[in-house]
């Protein structure tokens, strides 16, 4: 079979299964909408976390990310798994016993305050799609390559399968599709792994394998690599090139936006009790840890596969893989020095005179988990296997993105703010609409995508570090926090958040390089100051305005205990 | 009854007082880990080698070794709680 026919096999088969699953666990109620009737038992609820975490950046870029940079890509790896720690022992507990259904839920009611309550709104709608964008974005790729359709039909396809189980099932049917996605997901970046550890090392657990001997030649893989990048004029691979301060500040901001994320925390609002809530955490790690834990090592073996593909052999023997990618514009060869072989060098680069030599080859970093099989060679249902799990990456996420829009706006909007009186039925349609409208908007970002959805990522997760988590974990960790300082330290972690990335990624992109950085801090990781700026301001403000209401300081207390968690409910403050 | 709610109050202090202590030496742990030995140690580290294999120390750490501390954080956390609960009567399975 064609790598073509089983693509579609592959991926028709699994849009069947989540169709499936999407009629069978239909929504009754806001309650099963929302939390999916916190009846989720916390080993599900931990595979549907690590689908909804890992997108499409997680399972087609970031080995890609980490094959190009080496050690620097280690920021994401400690990045997006450290922030689970935090949410195992910070929040997801305390937020699972206050039992609500959103995040601006909590913001409001537990700072007594329709401002904080609209803030939080702001932030979780503007975060999701920013998120949403680069996932529909995948899901095109995937298609486009795979499928050989237009990318419009691609996400036309996508929004179609989404809209069907988000609308219908609401929280319900997501959590079970996404448990099913996880499967397929893990499945589909497994197999390549260890088939390519195979070849490679012999190791059949590739999480070991790439420290182990290259069959080939006899030594090290990491070290044989760190030669090659120094012949080559790249850095060495195991050390990379950023500055410490600078992987010191990503790597936090990562970590406290992924426990600010509201699609991420909203999942344990889903399971039964406090304990299953602290447990699940866990199991999600675990999933996720599974994916992480090999993606640096499918990093080395693409690199290592790459450079001895590429690095000067003739352009007229490249394999067949190479003219695919090279019609799809992510791969670029130009021959400079026109002696058609490919030079494929770093910016040290020297040749036997001492003069510097021209790279010749550009290859976007995205095509290294895709592309990985066909490299390598792995059979053709294996690749086929890729583009199904590349979609069930992107789509899961997708999905708790929007269900974090529609109940931004049918909950925390009309119920809460401006309709008071809307009857439950009410609060159905509208959170079934606004899932529709919110499905409809992500599918036209992703056909036309603004240019710069690669640049706000960085805000997604430095507005999340430097709004949601601080007024959380002060919500949870502070008596005496209240409501001027929650709002003013919020308004002023986001600002100064904003303000600076905005200023280096769109107003001075000219600028964007470590001497102009404020201590070497790059935008990616100024969340985190922003977040001490939060927590600065929230703290000063609060201790010259009065304390919260004795109703507030005993909601704290109330939170603190597991005892008495019943269903996440409507919240009355 | 002042002297029941006393003792109550005196018993959520002490409950709280016990996840606090337990949070701080688990996130001690998780900080050492990642950020010492994965980021601001990584360079002397890089100079030993994992047994056997040709990981770097500091490099392993970053990209393997946090990732199964992060892991075993969670759950040692979730067993500590578990037991906290029930020694202080606020487990939900006592309700």
């Amino acid at each position: 079979m064609s790598v073509q026919a089983w693509t579609f096999l592959l991926v028709g088969l699994s849009f069947a299964l989540y169709i499936g699953i999407a009629i069978w666990s239909r929504a009754h109620s806001t309650s099963e909408f929302y939390v999916a009737a916190s009846g989720v038992s916390p080993l599900a609820n931990g595979m549907a976390t690590a689908a909804d975490w890992m997108s499409a950046a997680s399972f087609i870029s970031m080995a890609g990310i980490i094959s190009f940079s080496g050690y620097d890509g280690s920021v994401y790896l400690m990045g997006w798994t450290g922030g689970y720690v935090l949410l195992a022992l910070l929040l997801a507990p305390y937020l699972r016993k206050f039992g609500a259904y959103t995040v601006p839920d909590f913001v409001g009611d537990r700072y007594y305050s329709q401002t904080a309550r609209i803030v939080a709104v702001v932030c979780a709608i503007f975060v999701s799609f920013t998120y949403v964008a680069g996932q529909m974005r995948g899901v095109g790729i995937v298609f486009s390559r795979f499928l050989e359709v237009p990318i419009e039909l691609g996400v036309f396809i996508g929004m179609a399968i989404v809209f069907f189980y988000a609308v219908l099932g609401g929280m319900k049917g997501i959590t079970y599709t996404q448990v099913a996605q996880y499967c397929v997901l893990i499945f589909a970046y497994l197999v390549p792994a260890i088939f390519l550890s195979l070849l490679i090392t012999g190791n059949v657990i590739p999480q070991i394998g790439f420290g182990g001997v290259d069959q080939a030649s006899g030594t090290f893989l990491l070290d044989q690599l760190n030669d090659l990048h120094r012949d080559l004029g790249f850095a060495a691979y195991t050390s990379g090139e950023k500055s410490t301060i600078d992987i010191f500040f990503i790597t936090a901001a990562l970590m406290v936006g992924t426990a600010g994320l509201p699609h991420v925390i909203i999942r344990f609002y889903t399971v039964p009790k406090v304990r299953d809530a602290r447990l699940s955490v866990g199991y999600a790690l675990v999933f996720i840890a599974l994916l992480y834990t090999a993606a640096p090592a499918v990093a080395v073996f693409a690199r290592t596969n790459l450079l001895n593909t590429v690095s000067e052999q003739p352009y007229s023997e490249m394999p067949e893989w190479f003219s695919t990618w090279e019609a799809t514009g992510l791969i670029s060869f130009d021959d400079r020095n026109g002696d058609g072989i490919i030079q494929y060098v770093g910016p040290e680069a020297r040749d036997a005179s001492g003069a510097p030599i021209e790279n010749e080859l550009t290859i976007d970093r995205d095509i290294i988990v895709l592309a990985n099989p066909e490299i390598s060679g792995l059979p053709n249902w294996v690749i086929g296997l890729v583009a199904a799990g590349g979609l069930a990456a992107a789509l899961s996420t997708a999905a708790g993105l929007l269900l974090v829009v529609s109940s931004a706006v049918s909950h925390d909007l009309l119920k809460r703010s401006f309709m008071p009186d809307i009857t439950e039925r009410g609060e159905l349609i509208a959170a079934r609409v606004s899932a529709g409208l919110a499905v409809g908007v992500a599918g036209y970002l992703g056909i036309n995508p603004p240019g710069f959805v690669a640049e706000v990522v960085a805000f997604a997760f430095g507005l999340a570090a430097s709004s949601f988590f601080p007024a959380i974990i002060m919500g949870i960790f502070s008596k005496r926090m209240n409501r001027e300082g929650a709002v003013l330290g919020m308004i002023s972690g986001i600002t100064f958040t904003a303000a600076y990335i905005v200023y280096f990624k769109f107003i001075n992109p000219g600028a964007n390089t470590a001497e102009h950085w404020w201590f070497g801090i790059s935008p990616e990781g100024i969340g985190t100051v922003g977040m001490l700026v939060n927590f600065a301001v929230a703290i000063t403000v609060s201790r010259f305005t009065p304390a919260p209401p004795p109703e507030i300081v005993e909601l704290v207390e109330r939170i603190r205990v597991p005892k008495g968690a019943g269903e996440a409910h409507e919240t009355s403050a | 009854m002042t002297n029941s709610s006393d003792r109550r109050d005196l018993s959520s202090r002490n409950y709280w007082r016990a996840n606090l202590t337990y949070v701080g030496a688990l996130m001690a742990v998780w900080f050492v880990i990642s950020y010492g030995a994965g980021i601001l140690f990584v360079e002397p580290l890089n100079r030993f080698h994992l047994p056997g294999t040709g990981f770097p120390l500091g490099f392993w750490f970053a990209q393997q070794g946090s990732i199964y501390v992060f892991v075993a954080l969670i759950f040692v956390y979730v067993y500590l709680m578990n037991r906290l609960d029930r020694e202080f009567g606020v487990d939900e399975g006592s309700e």
